[in-house]
């Protein structure tokens, strides 16, 4: 037992150290002074922030990205939230076939669902608008909020919106006032898990995608793949930081509701 | 009996109230957007992509004659295979004491690690990747170390190779193997190991036959979702790996954009969702409805 524990612990600071190092190493060279990815860096500097915000080519991107990620997180939302009310409170028949349908585009792999949109999209002129790039979001970023408020549901004790509905309350007030309330931090959850999967999402948007509108990942990679600058680093940073705030907003919402926590959503995927 | 027995009872044989009955038929509809968008944006497309397999160029199986006869396709899908074969056990070897720890360590060190684990879970692929590419470089951080410890007297080249690859892979993936075997964990009565243990088993065998079968629907979860995952990766081998670590989500990729070859993807396309629809399945009969993601 106690060699086990020994190991396990060594094991465990490995892995950790692991994966966390990468994180640590690219906001480390975000702040270099260096022109080129170099380690340690030799000396500190702010200026791949200023870049970032001052060249054209990352400043275009990260409109571009904002305008697919509003749109379609605000979709996915709407649209998880009602199929996973459906699915987990609704009378629907299939309605394990249909709920394991909706996690398709998470289990496909990515190439497959680029490379078809893509395909279909020449015919109908979608490629290289926001609209097709949108789309094509909201069917990657679906799943997540389907598989959230899905779990939310589940654990949310439904005697009491019959309750509501069995003292009166017509199905939009007990919607209102018991439901959606109960289920905002997974809602909340969902919405966050699409917006950051839609920022991060690469491969649909790699094919979908032109050199006039590009969202921050796609400018990324064709980055990384040519001259790599420091730049690179701080929108990773960036988006570090960004996952950082969004993991403690959602720790702190679920701990003043006094829900399971993070890991317990997740691990429904 | 509690109040709640209580209210179930008085509740349950009843006919159910009327109006709790149109509140459950009446949100039927509210599947309808989500299924509608799915059918039109993502079934429809994969299927007109699969299609292509059997029409393009020409209707008939040449697609399929061409990936058995050309050697260079043949040697993509064995690298893709071997790859996941790769990466699947070693994510299930440093995912299980870091689950272990989480599930049966104090407060304070569970949330430690989950958020640990979480983080990184959370961040882009890409920049992960990215930032490996750094790690690993010539004269990079992990260079330095192994020669600094004096365990390398030169920097060993661990990019655009299989090791580069496999690194990549299996920090990107570990989170996947965690989650479902934490969860399994979790639901170990942590008094079936001291029962095994008082009643004399030493702790290596009570470990072995006690709580390892216990753990097997997150472990089988676990590798099934890193294995799947990884044989539709493509952004880590293109960016850690070289020509011989080629995998087919690139060469789907260079396919359409280099050749316009619509009819060989598709054939590509329908391997990898074959394989990968197979392993889900044998999953479901392995587990069925104990599945740990449930």
């Amino acid at each position: 037992m106690d060699l086990w524990r020994r190991l396990r612990a060594g094991i465990c600071v490995v892995v950790a150290l692991y994966l966390i190092a990468p994180l640590a190493i690219v906001v480390i060279i975000s702040f270099s002074a260096a022109a080129f990815l170099q380690f340690p860096p030799p000396g500190l500097s702010l200026r791949w922030y200023g870049n970032l915000f001052n060249d054209p080519a990352w400043t275009d991107s990260l409109t571009v990205s904002l305008e697919i990620l509003v749109p379609s997180a605000t979709l996915a939302t709407l649209f998880g939230t009602a199929a996973a009310l459906a699915l987990v409170r609704g009378r629907i028949p299939g309605a394990s076939i249909i709920g394991a349908m909706l996690m398709l585009p998470i289990i496909v792999p990515a190439i497959i669902t680029a490379a078809a949109l893509f395909g279909v999209y020449r015919g109908l002129g979608l490629n290289g608008t926001l609209t097709g790039l949108v789309i094509g979001h909201v069917v990657i970023t679906l799943p997540y909020v389907v598989a959230t408020v899905s779990s939310g549901l589940k654990t949310m004790d439904p005697r009491l919106e019959d309750a509501a509905s069995t003292l009166g309350a017509p199905p939009g007030i007990a919607f209102w006032r018991i439901t959606l309330p109960l289920l905002l931090p997974s809602i909340l959850s969902g919405l966050l898990f699409a917006a950051v999967a839609s920022f991060d999402e690469l491969i649909v948007s790699l094919f979908v995608s032109t050199a006039r509108i590009r969202p921050v990942a796609v400018q990324m990679w064709s980055n990384v793949r040519g001259d790599v600058d420091p730049t690179i680093a701080a929108i990773a940073s960036l988006c570090f930081a960004f996952a950082f705030l969004a993991l403690l907003a959602e720790g702190m919402v679920r701990r003043r509701l006094g829900t399971e926590g993070p890991h317990q959503t997740e691990g429904q995927l | 009996m509690s109040n709640v027995d209580a209210v179930e009872a008085t509740r349950a044989p009843a006919r159910p109230d009327r109006r709790v009955v149109s509140l459950r038929l009446a949100r039927g509809w509210l599947v309808l957007p989500a299924l509608l968008l799915l059918l039109l944006a993502f079934v429809g497309p994969v299927g007109w992509l699969l299609a292509r397999a059997f029409t393009q160029p020409q209707p008939g199986l040449q697609n399929f004659e061409l990936l058995w006869q050309r050697p260079g396709y043949l040697q993509v899908l064995w690298n893709t295979v071997a790859i996941s074969a790769l990466v699947t056990p070693v994510c299930l070897v440093l995912g299980f004491p870091i689950a272990h720890a989480m599930a049966t360590g104090s407060a304070r060190l569970r949330r430690w690690l989950t958020f640990i684990v979480l983080l990184p879970f959370w961040t882009s692929l890409l920049v992960r990747t990215f930032a490996t590419v750094i790690l690993l470089q010539r004269n990079g951080p992990v260079n330095a170390l192994l020669m600094g410890l004096g365990l390398a007297s030169a920097p060993l080249p661990m990019l655009y190779n299989l090791p580069g690859v496999l690194a990549g892979a299996i920090q990107v993936l570990l989170p996947f193997v965690i989650f479902p075997l934490h969860a399994a964990m979790a639901r170990i009565d942590p008094a079936y190991m001291q029962a095994a243990l008082t009643l004399g088993a030493r702790p290596a065998r009570a470990f072995l036959r006690v709580y390892l079968p216990l753990t097997l629907p997150g472990l089988l979860t676990g590798a099934t979702l890193v294995f799947i995952s990884t044989l539709g990766y493509f952004v880590t081998p293109a960016m850690l790996g070289g020509p011989r670590q080629t995998m087919v989500a690139q060469m789907i990729q260079d396919q359409i954009a280099q050749f316009g070859n619509w009819g060989v993807a598709g054939a590509l396309s329908l391997l990898l969702l074959a394989i990968s629809g197979i392993l889900f399945l044998l999953l479901h009969l392995a587990i069925g409805r104990k599945a740990a993601w449930r």
